[in-house]
């Protein structure tokens, strides 16, 4: 067959993510120039339409284990392994997020096969795929290829648009014995919202907070200048993590994906995870103390100096602005 | 019990990685320096340490080339008891599918119960080899791990994933890369820097640890970089440097008005 297995993540309530929906779309078009077809993975309670529906995003096929559970790398490891084996697919490809690295990774180990990821760009040369990845913080791009098949692709996170074409894929069940070590590590809360639900994606300007204000009380100075300009605030990992702003409000690879007319940047370092969900807004401001952040390589003005002395000022000298 | 806490030496970060304005590339010959990310990695098994498990010893354990002992140096004056560094002009050019089966190997060798990693690798940047590793282990794992208890042979993990906060139970023998929100590591005393290089330090060729060659190095390695080329342009934003705040603020002022975005 030798064709190209995603795997589909899932939540609680059944929803895919789009990440993976963005994998399968990309796993079909890529399919169909290598001449083959396009797969797809998915584990625990997933009902018969919902896992036919993936048809929609170009698969003609899925392969449901059951008996696996959701959420956690290892078991879907020696899922994925075996439909590999099994069915002889050239490449396996997984959309952008965290999951998607630990079966990967996994699989490389299992199947001795090349890995490469934060894709963000598949090419088909000469029957074979080759990877796009940044590298060195984004400053390089090397072009990846494989020695030999299977090859795992991991997408960089929003890296693969997901586009319904309609169609339903044939839903088989596969049995698959779980490795000793897959069933040692068990899921106890899965999900949990850590902090308010406070709303950012509707938001058309979004204060982002990182790691550069100091101290969770700081986090007023960019409620404030977003209180100016009638905005939201929104955070890194890196001060969710530490407690100082709600998980709702954080943007990147494990958060949300914004786009907002306006993102101003205060103490984020732009980190790869941040950018990659919010480098599309319209207008990029940062305000960073360090000269060398590379939140400066991506932004429309960039600032450099405290946010301490610059904020209250700026604030201020809105609402005139606003007021007047 | 014993920890294994996997190192890397990689060019010091901040100071050295954007130092070329002009040409905007990253200056890989400065000075060497532990992967930052994994001092956190040390820290978590110092805190299993002191935190009441006994732990009879903890292993600071790299692959790279000669010079990478000085970032073993650098884990022991963190806390490591001894360290082990594979090196071996057959290992060079490996990726990560040949990397993570070569320290599989060194760890096989010394049979840890839990085996520590940084959530990346300043100048890789894979964030996977935590996973590859445990794999061929065949021991269960978790990355991005931000809390982490020990009780009764079970550790208690939390860390961020795709929906929120995951809560996951994990049995020893584990592989767990930590976030770095997992702790703030510590500086080590002048005393512990200055008596690093005392500890025992095993230096290990593939042989010593059943390596296969060719499952190493450029040719073991099931990728390769076909062409290295610049990103697509992006027109350069407007930078402006903080002398007189309130100039500052008038500047951002006409440029979010310019915009409309006021
Ligand atoms: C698998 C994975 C998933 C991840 N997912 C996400 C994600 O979804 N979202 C996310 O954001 N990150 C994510 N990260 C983490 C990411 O790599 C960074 O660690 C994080 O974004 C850094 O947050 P920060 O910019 O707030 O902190 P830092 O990187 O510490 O940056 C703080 C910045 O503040 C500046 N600063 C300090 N003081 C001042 C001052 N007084 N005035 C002005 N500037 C100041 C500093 O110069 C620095 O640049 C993920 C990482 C991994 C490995
Ligand atoms: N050559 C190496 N030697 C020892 N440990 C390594 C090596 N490469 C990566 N690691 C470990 O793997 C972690 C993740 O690295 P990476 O997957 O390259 O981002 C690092 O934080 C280290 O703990």
């Amino acid at each position: 067959m030798a064709g190209i297995l995603v795997y589909a993540l899932h939540d609680d309530e059944g929803n895919f993510n789009k990440n993976s929906l963005g994998a399968l779309s990309e796993a079909a078009k890529l399919a169909g120039e290598l001449g083959t077809e396009a797969a797809a993975v998915v584990v625990g309670d997933v009902a018969d339409d919902a896992a036919a529906g993936l048809g929609a995003y170009g698969v003609k096929k899925v392969y449901r284990c059951k008996e696996a559970p959701e959420g956690l790398a290892q078991p879907i490891v020696d899922v994925m392994a075996k439909v590999i084996q099994d069915n002889d697919f050239s490449y396996t490809l997984f959309g952008g997020g965290l999951l998607g690295f630990e079966i990967g990774a996994g699989l490389t180990a299992r199947l001795n096969a090349g890995v490469t990821m934060e894709v963000t760009q598949v090419n088909v040369q000469d029957g074979k795929l080759v990877a796009e990845r940044p590298i060195l913080q984004d400053s390089q791009i090397a072009n990846v290829g494989y020695v030999e098949e299977p090859g795992i692709i991991i997408g960089r996170l929003n890296a693969f648009d997901a586009n319904e074409s309609g169609g339903t894929a044939e839903v088989e069940d596969v049995q698959v014995e779980l490795s000793e070590w897959s069933t040692k590590a068990k899921m106890v809360t899965r999900g949990e919202q850590r902090g308010a639900d406070v709303n950012i994606e509707d938001a058309n300007i979004l204060v982002g907070g990182g790691r550069g204000l100091g101290k969770k009380e700081n986090f007023e100075l960019a409620e404030q200048l977003a209180d100016s300009m009638g905005g939201a605030v929104a955070a890194t990992r890196a001060v969710v993590d530490a407690g100082w702003y709600p998980y709702a409000a954080q943007i990147g690879q494990t958060g949300k994906t914004v786009a907002p007319n306006l993102y101003l940047a205060l103490g984020i370092s732009g980190a790869i995870q941040h950018k990659v969900g919010m480098q599309n807004s319209e207008n990029i401001l940062a305000i960073n103390k360090d000269q060398n952040a590379p939140i400066f390589e991506f932004c429309d003005l960039g600032v450099v100096g405290d946010l301490h002395k610059i904020v209250p000022k700026l604030t201020e000298a809105i609402k005139a602005k606003q007021g007047g | 019990m014993k920890i294994c806490v996997l190192v890397k030496e990689v060019p010091d970060a901040a100071v050295d990685k954007r130092i070329d304005p002009e040409t905007k590339r990253l200056d890989r010959s400065g000075e060497k320096n532990l992967n930052p990310f994994d001092t956190h990695a040390l820290e978590a098994a110092m805190q299993v340490k002191e935190g009441g498990t006994d732990v009879e010893e903890i292993v600071a354990v790299t692959m790279g080339p000669e010079s990478a002992v000085r970032a073993l140096h650098k884990a022991v004056a963190l806390g490591a008891d001894r360290s082990v560094h594979l090196t071996d002009d057959a290992l060079s050019g490996s990726d990560v599918c040949a990397t993570g089966y070569a320290l599989a190997k060194v760890l096989e060798a010394e049979d840890p119960d839990l085996v520590l990693l940084g959530q990346q690798s300043d100048d890789g940047e894979c964030y996977t080899i935590g996973a590859v590793v445990a794999d061929h282990l065949k021991m269960p794992s978790l990355t991005q791990v931000i809390k982490m208890d020990l009780a009764e042979g079970k550790l208690t993990c939390e860390r961020q994933a795709e929906y929120g906060y995951d809560t996951v139970e994990v049995e020893l023998p584990a592989v767990i890369s930590v976030g770095d929100a997992i702790n703030e590591p510590r500086y080590p005393s002048l005393k512990a820097i200055m008596g690093a290089k005392k500890k025992p330090l095993d230096t290990k060729a593939i042989g010593d640890v059943g390596i296969e060659g060719d499952r190493v190095g450029e040719a073991g390695s099931r990728t390769a970089v076909l062409e290295l080329k610049p990103p697509p342009q992006k027109e350069a934003g407007e930078i402006i440097e903080d002398e007189d705040t309130a100039e500052t603020v008038e500047k951002i002022v006409a440029w979010l008005e310019e915009r409309k975005l006021i």
